[in-house]
């Protein structure tokens, strides 16, 4: 084995580690993640599996044959058209050009629709512009067609939208008017959610994704679980999927309950359980990259996060990768060395139903 | 980015049965494994075949679900989706929908 090996940084900085280095670094990321959310620590089978993978001296690593799983997207499409704030490449085409590119140019297991600004709030003024466009699409796609979007509590609040901003209520210690205001503006986005929902299902939507839940807070996860059971209800022939925005809920509320379980500080397997019992039939799991740690601490974070969310869970798991979550470094061109022994890690050791 | 992702664990979507195995997971929750078992049951050949476009390819254009390069009147899009709810007995919202707006 060679002493020193090519790696990165979870900025992308390219740097040079020995094994005993990058095992350290495997095992003191595995410890991070198991002592935050009580979670088992990797085996050394594990450990000795991603030292393999992240040591490999092939630029490109992947799983092995028989061991692929679903990659599904969140507005990867977008990529194709949008500019470089959502990591796009600006070329001029149509969303149902970069739909139909994505399905038969990439081999997309699935692909989707969203709107430039990917936030439910604002795809509900122009909801019939979508529908139009949601159902054209859909009679020419043959992959399964996510509608997609975030549901972005922040936009409810002062300036961007009517509710006291709780941000500038915490500081007052106005805790009461804080929680009241979050509480007020989640009742708010459920309503769009579902609104937003029915009608994509009005028009055939094979699958509504959740995108990035709970970026706002506790306040924000429970909207989205809300509205998740809600169209469970009315919409049962939809099927909605969702995505979480960090390993950990944040308790912007602090007090918020969902099947009496407390939602701030959840971590991904307990997330997971919760969008279970919501109705999700796919949840996605996001682990912040370290910038100042090595890929393979992160990556062996992100699996020790994912293994133990993959044992609880009754539904897929899937692992957001993109930029600057699930090992992948956080930056807007991830080098496709790390890129690809994340993809690899998570499914061999982390046994991910999908990424 | 998404491409590597692709590359390096994905299962090619419509180019061999990526799209089939992720029609089960949304459709019936199912975990990968099942999944993957359910298709292959249903098509006929082993797990490790559901990535092999050699056989894929032949499957698809047999059974009329949709291939990745384009055959002027070979079914894709809704024609394919109709094709792939009814092998692999499932509810797809679109499918439903066109077919209640036929009758």
């Amino acid at each position: 084995m060679k002493d020193r090996f090519r790696t990165r940084m979870g900025d992308g900085e390219l740097v040079s580690l020995s094994t005993g280095q990058v095992k350290d670094d495997i095992q003191a990321g595995t410890r991070d993640a198991a002592a935050r959310a009580d979670i088992p620590e990797l085996t050394e089978d594990d450990v000795q599996q991603l030292l393999d993978i992240i040591t490999e001296p092939s630029r490109v690593v992947s799983v092995a044959p028989g061991q692929e799983v679903i990659v599904t997207d969140d507005g990867c499409s977008m990529s194709f058209y949008a500019g470089q704030d959502s990591g796009g490449i600006g070329i001029p085409m149509s969303r149902l050009q970069a739909i139909l590119t994505y399905e038969r140019a990439c081999a997309a297991d699935t692909t989707s629709l969203g709107h430039s600004d990917y936030s439910f709030k604002p795809v509900k003024s122009i909801i019939n512009y979508e529908m139009n466009e949601y159902y054209t699409a859909s009679m020419l796609t043959t992959a399964p067609f996510f509608y997609g979007a975030q549901p972005n509590l922040g936009l409810y609040f002062q300036p961007d939208g009517p509710h006291p901003n709780p941000a500038d209520l915490l500081p007052q210690r106005k805790i009461k008017e804080a929680r009241a205001t979050q509480e007020a503006a989640a009742e708010q986005l459920r309503e769009d959610l579902v609104f937003v929902g029915k009608k994509l299902n009005s028009v055939g939507c094979e699958g509504l994704n959740f995108d990035t839940c709970g970026s706002a807070g506790d306040a924000d996860f429970l909207a989205a679980l809300q509205a998740m059971a809600d169209l469970k209800e009315v919409t049962p022939n939809m099927p909605v999927i969702m995505g979480a925005s960090g390993e950990f809920v944040l308790g912007m509320h602090g007090e918020l309950t969902f099947n009496g379980k407390q939602l701030a500080g959840m971590y991904p397997h307990q997330q997971a359980k919760v969008a279970e019992a919501a109705g999700t039939r796919i949840f996605g799991v996001a682990i912040g990259t370290n910038t100042t740690k090595s890929v393979a601490w992160n990556v062996a974070r992100t699996v020790t996060f994912v293994k133990a969310t993959v044992a609880v869970a009754n539904i897929p798991i899937h692992v957001n990768v993109g930029m600057g979550v699930g090992g992948v470094p956080m930056m807007e061109t991830p080098p496709i060395d790390s890129v690809t022994r994340a993809s690899k890690s998570l499914v061999q050791i982390g046994k991910a139903d999908g990424l | 980015m998404h491409i590597a992702h692709i590359v390096a664990a994905g299962m090619g979507g419509i180019r061999t049965a990526g799209d089939l195995v992720a029609w089960m997971q949304l459709s019936r929750k199912m975990k990968i494994t099942e999944a993957k078992q359910y298709v292959a049951d249903k098509l006929g050949i082993e797990i490790i075949d559901l990535t092999n476009e050699e056989i894929m390819r032949q499957i698809r254009q047999a059974r009329g679900i949709g291939v990745i390069t384009s055959i002027a009147g070979d079914p894709k899009g809704m024609r394919a989706k109709f094709k792939i709810s009814e092998l692999l007995n499932i509810h797809i919202n679109s499918v439903d929908l066109f077919k209640s707006e036929m009758t």
